[in-house]
């Protein structure tokens, strides 16, 4: 136990130095959770939101229903069999019914998916009610994004065209019913939605549907015949790679962070070592063994590390706290990302993520705080007392 | 120890690569110290006084001959069981003092404790016993920075006391201070001779040094061209 307190001695005892270098480590160390944290947090909303405005707890996917090949669209859909209506008779699931279309807005052609959705459905969180109105015309909801590309606006008429079942041609004034904000954009851009009894009905697909959303909390989904069954990790394996690359590019900043951190400590380490030369061939002159010297050396690095923690614990926490309890207001160039980012952002910071910045600051700090003490073992304690490194 | 004596040196050699050749630092040195004695090793600079200090310390080994220290023969020594030799039984008092600046005088004197393994209490005992032979227990709370030269060196002399080591080296210890240091740091060590017995082997070229030693070895081009008893060895030491 003498050498991890001499080691604490002289790192507090060396003042300034060792609080310049506490100081920028624990920076490391903030930094890196609090981007990780947000990373985590908007990884974390973007499923949750996904989850709840499109995805639900799964998909029943009409066998040939593919979103990547539109030209498969047409003909994916299907009735919805006795099992799926079972699960949509129980406010279990909802069928949602997709076609190709057209809107003209501003008189210009603008190729969209209509969706069909159950207005009184209560399985995703679109705001479907507003559909329930009993008009002539077709009550279209559309997203933000939508509206602002097209230049629609609540209450406007745009003429909507789509191909029935059959392959013939139709159109129908729409009027816009409701323009929501979702965080959403895959529920929202390109698309509108429609009641699934007036599409179904338009397109001469009679309790069919093109896919069924299940119910987030329902258990061990069944196979159905003609239906796929697509589960979260499917369905969110484009949101997840997308993370996965966003967390990828956070990653660099703080590996750049952590190695200019590193590169600082390892210089400060070999400066250490050369000036304080003369105490070392003192401590070896008192019997202090090379061996020893060098844990020594590598152990007030690692108590750097330790006191950055501890640093990083006294202000961190409650800077962490605050952005946790508050969020991050987003600006809103992130609406355009891809990526279902809410107006605030909420940080996750894990256990997980905080024991392991810990450990990974800690044992770089004493790799590198350890790198530099390897010139000691070749020292020779009359040299060192001369001043001389050997 | 063998025959008595408590170092032996014997046809001791020590060269330094220099250029093409070598320079010769110690050359056939043969030597023996009792216990308790006050010796000096006395000559110029280049003499190979301070290589011969490191060589009895186990700081540095001999290129050829061999130095037998507590029985110890230092060149077969390994390097922990050398820092284990050091640790109990030498204690080393250098020209510049050598005190670790982050430490307090207290501190600088407790390390060597710290490596024996002493506890506590057994330690705060012994260092406020050493810090009262050297006349500074009033600054066991100062940092080397705060010491005048003389007080540095004092607690200098306290750390290499406090263990009570069979042998204390003394490389020039006087040679940065003023005359009155000098005296009062000779009489301190003169005392703890006399007292505890210990053998004090300096290297110095001082005259308020030589004045102390009741041995003076001369040192010329690494041969011992003197090697007179100036006074009887025990009891002596403070003019």
């Amino acid at each position: 136990m003498i050498i991890p307190r001499l080691a604490l001695r002289n790192v507090l005892g060396a003042g300034l130095r060792t609080w310049l270098k506490v100081i920028v480590l624990s920076f490391v160390f903030v930094v890196i959770i609090w981007m990780q944290g947000f990373i985590n947090g908007m990884n974390d909303q973007a499923e949750k939101a996904q989850m709840d405005a499109e995805y639900g707890g799964g998909q029943y996917w009409h066998k040939k229903y593919d979103p990547y090949d539109p030209f498969s669209l047409q003909d994916a859909h299907g009735k919805i069999t006795e099992p799926l209506q079972n699960l949509i008779d129980n406010n279990q699931a909802t069928p949602i019914l997709i076609v190709q279309g057209s809107i003209y807005p501003q008189g210009r052609l603008r190729p969209i998916l209509i969706k069909g959705i159950d207005p009184l459905q209560g399985i995703v969180s679109l705001p479907s009610n507003f559909l329930m109105q009993e008009e002539e015309n077709l009550p279209v909801l559309i997203g933000s994004r939508m509206a602002n590309n097209t230049g629609l606006k609540m209450g406007d008429y745009v003429t909507v065209q789509w191909r029935d079942v059959n392959g013939t041609f139709d159109a129908l004034d729409a009027q816009v019913v409701q323009i929501m904000n979702t965080t959403v954009p895959s529920i929202d851009n390109n698309q509108i939605w429609v009641p699934l009894r007036k599409l179904q009905m338009m397109t001469s697909m009679e309790d069919e549907a093109t896919l069924v959303v299940i119910d987030k909390n329902m258990e061990k989904p069944q196979n159905i015949s003609e239906w796929t069954f697509k589960n979260l990790n499917f369905l969110l394996k484009d949101i997840k790679a997308l993370a996965q690359t966003k967390t990828f590019g956070s990653m660099i900043i703080y590996v750049i962070l952590l190695f200019l951190a590193m590169l600082a400590i390892f210089d400060t380490q070999i400066l250490s070592i050369f000036r304080r030369r003369k105490e070392m061939g003192t401590l070896m002159a008192l019997g202090l063994t090379r061996g020893k010297l060098i844990l020594l050396f590598t152990l007030e690095g690692a108590l750097q590390g330790v006191l950055a923690a501890i640093m990083a614990a006294i202000y961190g926490i409650p800077l962490l706290w605050y952005s946790f309890a508050k969020g991050w207001t987003m600006p809103q160039i992130t609406d355009s990302m891809g990526f279902a980012i809410g107006e605030k952002l909420f940080p996750v910071f894990t256990a997980e993520l905080i024991i392991g910045t810990f450990a990974l600051v800690l044992i770089t700090t004493t790799i590198v705080s350890y790198l530099p003490t390897r010139k000691i073992s070749k020292l020779k304690p009359t040299d060192a007392l001369r001043g001389k490194l050997s | 120890m063998e025959n008595g004596f408590l170092i032996k040196t014997e046809n001791l050699v020590k060269t330094y690569p220099m250029g093409q050749g070598f320079l010769v630092a110690l050359n056939r040195v043969n030597l023996t110290f009792q216990k308790g004695e006050f010796a000096g090793l006395v000559g110029p600079s280049g003499s190979g006084k301070t290589t011969l200090l490191n060589i009895i310390g186990s700081l540095d080994v001999p290129t050829e001959g061999s130095t037998v220290v507590l029985g110890e023969k230092i060149e077969n020594l390994s390097h922990k069981k050398a820092a284990q030799l050091r640790n109990k039984h030498i204690g080393f008092i250098f020209q510049t003092c050598n005190l670790l600046p982050v430490y307090t005088v207290y501190e600088n004197i407790e390390f060597p404790l710290l490596l024996l393994g002493m506890t506590a209490s057994e330690r705060k005992k012994t260092v406020m016993k050493a810090l009262e032979w050297v006349h500074l227990a009033d600054r066991a709370n100062s940092k080397p920075a705060q010491l005048s030269g003389g007080e540095s060196q004092r607690v200098a002399i306290a750390r290499a006391i406090v263990k009570e080591p069979k042998i204390i080296l003394a490389d020039e210890p006087t040679a940065n201070l003023d005359a009155e240091n000098s005296h009062n740091i000779m009489q301190i060590m003169g005392r703890l001779n006399r007292e505890l017995d210990t053998t004090f082997i300096f290297a110095t070229h001082d005259e308020k040094v030589m004045q102390y030693l009741r041995r003076k070895i001369t040192l010329i081009d690494g041969r011992v061209a003197k090697d007179k008893i100036l006074k009887p060895q025990k009891g002596g030491g403070e003019n």
